[in-house]
């Protein structure tokens, strides 16, 4: 964006400069004016400002404003002007770290009590994508400590058994922005850009000064290797403080400390809710927390079983933009545009390849470079105009109904679960798939509104819940008809948790901070089915509790009064106290039978 | 059920056996379905005006067939533990000869705990029900109203039982001074001797005072009755005993608005659409309505007030669902000419042209041949 910007000043300056450079020179030949009203003309055209034709006129017609410093005088007063050359010399590449570090918003560290769950989350969702990569249950132990006598200041510590990173990787991982696996493949994990570690790594860099810790040892009878990384912000490059071999307790792992300025705090979107939450949607791991006034939480592992392991895609035809195609095509290790379609995308077989390109009205043996430069926007529409079958929906790995449950049962004392995983469904060309789960009763409070738990990947996603599609989904969605109240635009009510997981290749955050999945029609559909599927399960186990309980009131209404009618007829009667324990037992078990 | 038993015997001193066989054979009845394990279930005929026929030939309203079939149920648990406690409680009175008064009911109940009624209306009501389900009337069942029967004074000697020894007693309800014989609430067991002519039953107990004060019944040698108000029970059945037994005419003199006519008289005449089942012995069918009629109103030129919309509706009610209005054109006339005068007269009203206008000019006009043609069925 900044580059483009850049780019742009010079070029649209640059015929003012010459016009001004021109009429300096030829001030004295009569000619001089009509071709500078020429070159003038030419010029308003494309600029199209009152102001630029108004100051043009005047300039052109005697010279005098115009001094040999490019600088130029109007209406009398003095005006800093710049030439280009001038210009050129603050014109350069902005790199992503500077970007970042002053953009940091954009990643989820506006304010300090942010910035600290930001750091646990990246480094956490980190060590589980490592881990269950690698095929290990995950058993992630985090810490934050209070910096001695530094207020505001946290000590963040991640620490895994996963595969370890190998040394060679380590500052590129840590110490540069956009460096990662998962950003050039289409696969469901938890990272997907490569900027969280590192930009966390960033904030306490600047905030501090501190750099980032890591060690890791890649693997048993390897050493583990201890790194103290600084980021060159400005060529977005690591720099490495200090590295040495170190101890490692046993197997292999990764730790990362990252040390910064922070404010800690309990509740609602804090470290403890989204360490929660995670466990929530990871029944399979085994998470370890000491909090900064030492309190030490575990969430036990529910499930022995690891996810799936979700396989990778390659990219859907409709999920691709222009840009994307042009740098594909110019990628591409085919030398036919038709193999191009067919090896570098996913669901283009031959016949559609050959449709794509007929659509196109191009050569099926074309070179896909010569296409990149010149007829790619016709391949763009070709592709958009030729129906393709979905992508692939085996590469998602869902919770599962059953995962879901299990971790909401760990967390939450409810009642009534139940979960639902929706089919994959598509949009974009990214497959995506949407699980609910719904908790009910039980210790939930009674008193306001539901409790959402969002996550995408298996993340937590904690800020942004109003510009979320999945809480646009909630709220959109009648809770009224399953039994639970709610007000006109707003969450239901009730002792219920909701908890809404997207799963998808390619997960379409609203921003870089990853906070709210945006808002695709297909995708709030999805959510809505799920919603309603969990939604008449709620409402049935509502309507069942509140029928029983309806009986059982009724029953003891009845059961009050069924000793009078004994004690009536044993009076008229004259029949035995031990016949008419009889009676009322008669009477009960026939008001049971027949249900009253 | 209800005619059967009570023709034969309509005493309740006869009926002890017969209450205690009724109260019983419910009760076995009962005992049984629980003993089945079935739902036990209790029947009762629908008391209310929409279960009522007018019988023209013996003159008083016949319950309908309509019945309500209570099981126990949520709703109905407590009103059916009530009924069989209450049944038991009125055993109990039967067999010790006692008797309770409706409200002496209510407080009993409030020993039953969870099954005591909550208000006075509620214990009535399900007596009034168990009456009609046993076909037994509540004075039979032991319960006595609270409300008094109503006054008598003129020509007749009542024979009663002295309370303590049993020894007869002879009333003479001439010698009641300015005062008046109170009917007792229960009246089965009265003799009477008159040589009256006929008996006046009179609305308010202002108007028969001042017929007693100037000792009207004497001149006319007539018995006067105070209703006050609606005819309880006990006064309805000694209207009907005293007339039936001496064969005397009774003429009734209400206040001429739609409560008089469709609610005094009526009851009085036919009976009350809440106690159907029993109406039998509790209706005066030979009774005749003496006024205030509309057309006395304007003959007589009598003071009046605007109809209340109470009375309006009370009218429009009567013509549209009463059994017995609907039978007698001249009823229908009548109150239809009331509702568009929109007015009514009271009784007292006479006392405009006179404090004893109407023992003087009115009642005797009324009385004499042409002037009973006026009188409405």
């Amino acid at each position: 964006m900044a580059k483009a910007r850049t780019k742009k000043k010079p070029a649209k300056k640059a015929p003012r400069k010459t016009r001004a450079a021109k009429g300096k020179k030829k001030a004295a030949k009569p000619r001089a004016k009509s071709r500078a009203k020429k070159g003038a003309k030419k010029a308003a055209a494309p600029a199209r400002s009152r102001a630029f034709i108004h100051r043009s006129k005047p300039k052109n017609g005697n010279g005098k404003h115009a001094d040999g410093n490019g600088k130029v005088l109007t209406n009398g007063k003095d005006r800093a002007r710049r030439t280009a050359t001038e210009m050129a010399k603050q014109q350069r590449a902005i790199s992503v770290s500077e970007f970042f570090s002053k953009n940091r918003h954009l990643l989820g560290f506006d304010n300090p009590t942010k910035a600290l769950l930001t750091t646990v989350k990246e480094a956490v969702d980190n060590s589980l994508d490592a881990c269950e990569e690698a095929g290990v249950l995950p058993d992630v132990f985090v810490e934050i400590q209070a910096v001695k006598d530094k207020a505001d200041r946290y000590r963040v510590t991640v620490r895994d058994n996963g595969p370890g990173i190998v040394a060679k990787q380590i500052p590129q991982i840590f110490g540069k922005l956009l460096y990662g696996s998962k950003f050039h493949r289409l696969k469901m994990s938890r990272g997907q850009q490569g900027i969280g570690i590192s930009a966390a790594g960033m904030y306490g860099l600047l905030t501090t000064g501190k750099p980032i810790r890591v060690t890791s040892r890649p693997g048993e009878g390897k050493r583990a290797r201890y790194y103290e990384i600084h980021i060159d912000t400005r060529r977005n490059e690591p720099v490495v403080g200090k590295e040495e071999f170190v101890e490692w307790q046993k197997g292999s792992g990764t730790e990362v400390r990252i040390e910064l300025v922070a404010r800690y705090l309990r509740g609602k979107r804090s470290v403890d809710e989204y360490l929660e939450a995670t466990a929530i949607a990871n029944p399979h791991v085994r998470l370890e927390y000491t909090d900064p006034d030492k309190r030490k939480f575990v969430f036990q592992r529910a499930t022995k079983e690891l996810p799936a392991e979700p396989r990778e895609i390659k990219p859907h035809p409709y999920g691709v933009e222009l840009g994307v195609m042009m740098r594909m095509l110019r990628e591409t290790r085919s030398h036919t545009l038709a193999g191009f379609l067919k090896s570098d995308f996913c669901r283009v077989s031959d016949r559609v390849a050959r449709q794509i390109c007929e659509e196109a009205k191009l050569y099926v043996r074309a070179r896909p470079k010569r296409i990149a430069r010149q007829e790619v926007d016709n391949l763009y529409r070709a592709v958009n105009a030729t129906k393709i079958m979905n992508p692939p929906t085996d590469c998602l790995a869902p919770i599962g109904e059953e995962g879901i449950i299990a971790g909401m049962k760990k967390q939450l004392g409810a009642e009534f679960y139940t979960a639902v995983t929706r089919r994959p469904a598509v949009y974009r060309g990214n497959p995506f798939l949407v699980e609910v789960g719904v908790a009910y009763g039980g210790e939930l409070p009674e008193e306001g509104l539901v409790r959402v738990i969002r996550f995408a990947n298996r993340v937590p996603l904690l800020y942004q819940a109003g510009s979320c599609a999945i809480n646009e989904s909630i709220v959109g969605t009648d809770w009224r008809s399953y039994r639970l109240s709610q007000n006109r635009g707003a969450l239901p009510a009730g002792p219920a948790v909701i908890t809404v997981h997207f799963a998808s290749v390619w997960v379409p955050f609203t921003s870089e901070s990853k906070e709210a999945v945006a808002h695709y029609p297909e995708i709030i559909k999805e959510i809505k089915l799920g919603l309603q599927e969990c939604g008449r399960r709620l409402s049935q186990f509502i309507g069942r509790r509140r029928r029983a309980a309806e009986r059982e009131r009724k029953l003891t209404h009845i059961s009050q009064y069924v000793p009078h009618i004994a004690r009536g007829l044993r009076e008229i009667l004259g029949f035995s106290e031990k016949h008419e324990k009889s009676v009322v037992r008669k009477i009960r078990d026939m008001l049971e039978r027949s249900r009253t | 059920m209800a005619k059967k038993r009570s023709k034969k015997s309509p005493l309740i001193n006869g009926v002890g056996t017969k209450v205690l066989k009724a109260i019983t054979g419910e009760a076995e009845r009962l005992h049984g379905q629980i003993r089945r394990g079935t739902k036990p279930h209790m029947t009762y005929p629908v008391r209310s005006l929409s279960n009522v026929k007018y019988d023209p030939r013996r003159g008083h309203f016949k319950i309908g067939r309509s019945t309500s079939h209570r099981d126990l149920s949520y709703t109905t648990a407590k009103t059916f533990a009530q009924s069989v406690r209450l049944m038991s409680l009125s055993k109990d009175l039967v067999e010790t000869d006692d008797i309770a008064t409706k409200r002496d009911a209510y407080y009993m109940s409030k020993n039953w705990a969870e099954a005591a009624f909550d208000s006075q209306p509620d214990s009535d009501t399900m007596m009034d029900d168990i009456e009609a389900m046993l076909g037994m009337n509540r004075e039979q069942l032991g319960f006595v109203p609270e409300e008094h029967g109503g006054g008598v004074a003129g020509a007749l000697i009542v024979i009663d039982r002295d309370a303590v020894t049993g020894k007869k007693l002879e009333i003479d309800c001439a010698k009641q001074g300015s005062g008046a014989w109170s009917v007792p609430s229960c009246v089965e067991h009265l003799k009477f001797r008159t040589d009256a002519k006929f008996l006046l039953a009179i609305e308010t107990t202002g108007m028969f005072q001042r017929l007693v004060k100037h000792a009207y019944w004497k001149k006319t040698n007539s018995i006067l009755v105070a209703m006050g108000g609606v005819p309880s029970r006990a006064c309805r059945r000694f209207i009907r005993k005293l007339s039936d037994e001496r064969k005397l005419p009774v003429y009734v003199f209400t206040d001429g608005d739609p409560y008089g006519y469709t609610n005094i008289y009526r009851t009085l005449k036919v009976g009350s659409g809440n106690a159907a089942h029993l109406n039998e012995y509790f209706c005066v069918p030979r009774a005749r309505f003496l006024g205030v009629t509309p057309d006395d109103i304007e003959k007589y030129d009598l003071p009046t007030h605007p109809l209340k919309e109470v009375d309006i509706k009370r009218a429009r009610d009567a013509l549209k669902n009463d059994p017995f209005i609907r039978h007698h054109k001249e009823w229908q006339k009548a109150l239809q000419k009331l509702v568009s005068m929109g007015v009514r007269a009271e009784q007292q009203a006479f006392a405009a042209h006179g404090l004893n206008n109407v023992i003087e000019k009115y009642l005797p006009a009324k009385l004499r041949r042409g002037g009973m043609k006026t009188f409405l069925p």
